[in-house]
């Protein structure tokens, strides 16, 4: 089974790999079409801004890249700000398209409230749909998030998980063979961890769904 | 409602729900881990990458790595210390000392550390701080500040170089600078508390917290459990840090966050 961690320049990707690596899979990171087209299942971390890492992928192609091997069925897992470039668009810096891949924007946190803005630390999820294949056999938790802008799904079904910081989070997002995790799972201790087993665990079944164009 | 609940609801309102953290400090010199008895004594406690794969396992929250080497060749060493606890933990990490350029910063983020502490760099050159946050981030810059109670001033001041030399600042001020300048955190040391084990100092610690929004990780002066709630409550601090207690095993975290999560602190 080949996992490709997409390397676009935006942020390390050090420490997804050797989490993928301890769970017994093997993992390539990868920034060229072939290596992320043949995979089985593909992660785009990132972390930085938004716009600049859409500019990234789009300098290198692979933002096409990306969209065909979506469309094609293959897993694609998109962690932080990886998960916010499978929606629509983002305001972060100005507007800014991302992969359209899911429907919704990523909006900043409003400071109302007196909460801080990064929403930094470690957040408890809260399971929308516990019976999904990522959730399988896990009871809600604690995961590491580090982020100041989150995104507003369009459809609700599409949430598998959330979390409280003033108002619902989006935390988990799927539909099909598009999964998001707005927390860092490789930093996300066992938890974070056996998240990322299940998505592995997916790949391996090759039993995820496909991502239709109607939704 | 009791006093007691209501003082958690708006702790919470404040807060949102982030758990409170705890964070073992590892003192690293030249790729061992060490822990300075009043900063004298130096007794080797260990291999860092080992220490913090099972602090992450007892359910630590994230570390701290202090780098106490003094030469080039020990720094080096801690680059290598960074890039194998990367591999081999999965929680935050902070690494501190030593750093005094945004190439430092660069090296050590690049190995994989989540977070850079900066102390005396940030006082003698403050725009380090800000320049680490428009290329890292805010929240990859923590800025550590090592306190002492002025009684002239009747207020605290900042000192550097490992605790040695007297800023004249204040550290309510310089906080205030920190974060204004992008800072992401402060890790504050209480210099009156610290290897005391008689509690964190909870004065020092709730005037800075109370005066800023970034968190604050209180550190210096834990003996006792009841010590991390005090400081979580009263202090007002966001994550607490501590090293000797845990090295030696007087205090062990599983039991440590049972005890916080009994008395209705919000804990991982």
């Amino acid at each position: 089974m080949r996992i490709a961690i997409v390397d676009y320049g935006m942020g390390n990707l050090h420490s997804v790999a050797k989490a993928i690596e301890r769970l017994g899979y093997e993992a390539a990171v990868s920034g060229d079409a072939a290596g992320i087209l043949e995979a089985d299942g593909i992660l785009l971390p990132g972390v930085g801004a938004f716009g600049d890492a859409m500019e990234q992928l789009a300098a290198s192609g692979l933002d096409g890249v990306l969209r065909q091997a979506a469309g094609s069925g293959t897993p694609l897992l998109g962690i932080c700000l990886g998960m916010q470039l499978l929606f629509t668009e983002s305001e972060e810096h100005g507007l800014h398209e991302g992969l359209g891949l899911l429907p919704g924007r990523a909006v900043r946190f409003s400071p109302e409230g007196g909460l801080k803005v990064p929403h930094m630390g470690w957040n408890r999820l809260q399971f929308k749909q516990p019976e999904h294949p990522l959730l399988a056999g896990l009871d809600e938790g604690h995961v590491y998030f580090v982020h100041s802008y989150h995104v507003q799904s369009e459809r609700e079904g599409d949430l598998l998980a959330v979390t409280d910081y003033g108002q619902p989070v989006t935390a988990m997002v799927g539909r099909g063979n598009v999964f998001g995790m707005q927390f860092h799972p490789e930093k996300s201790s066992e938890l974070g961890l056996a998240l990322l087993r299940n998505f592995l665990t997916l790949v391996e079944s090759g039993a995820t769904g496909q991502l239709s164009k109607d939704g | 409602m009791t006093w007691c609940e209501l003082y958690f609801y708006r702790e919470r309102k404040a807060t949102g729900m982030l758990a409170k953290r705890i964070i073992p400090c590892l003192d690293v010199k030249d790729g061992r881990v060490v822990k300075g008895v009043n900063f004298v004594n130096l007794r080797d406690a260990g291999d860092p990458v080992e220490l913090a794969a099972l602090y992450d396992r007892e359910g630590a929250d994230e570390l701290v790595f202090l780098d106490i080497s003094a030469s080039h060749e020990g720094r080096a060493t801690m680059v290598e210390v960074v890039r194998q606890t990367a591999g081999e933990i999965a929680i935050p990490f902070t690494v501190g000392g030593g750093i005094s350029q945004v190439d430092d910063m660069k090296r050590i983020l690049r190995a994989g550390a989540d977070k850079i502490a900066i102390n005396t760099a940030a006082i003698t050159n403050p725009d380090l701080i800000s320049d680490g946050a428009r290329r890292f981030g805010s929240q990859c810059i923590v800025v550590a500040v090592d306190a002492k109670y002025n009684a002239e001033w009747g207020d605290w001041e900042v000192f550097t170089h490992g605790g040695r030399k007297p800023t004249g600042i204040r550290a309510v001020a310089w906080v205030q600078e920190a974060e204004a300048r992008g800072a992401g955190e402060i890790l504050l040391t209480s210099m009156d508390a610290d290897g005391t084990k008689d509690g964190f100092d909870l004065a020092l610690t709730k005037a800075v917290s109370s005066q800023i929004r970034i968190p604050v990780i209180a550190s210096g002066g834990a003996g006792k459990m009841s010590d991390f709630y005090d400081v979580f409550t009263e202090g007002q601090a966001d994550a607490a840090l501590a090293a000797t207690i845990f090295h030696y095993k007087e205090i062990a975290v599983p039991e440590l966050k049972a005890d916080l999560r009994a008395r209705g602190v919000e804990i991982r």
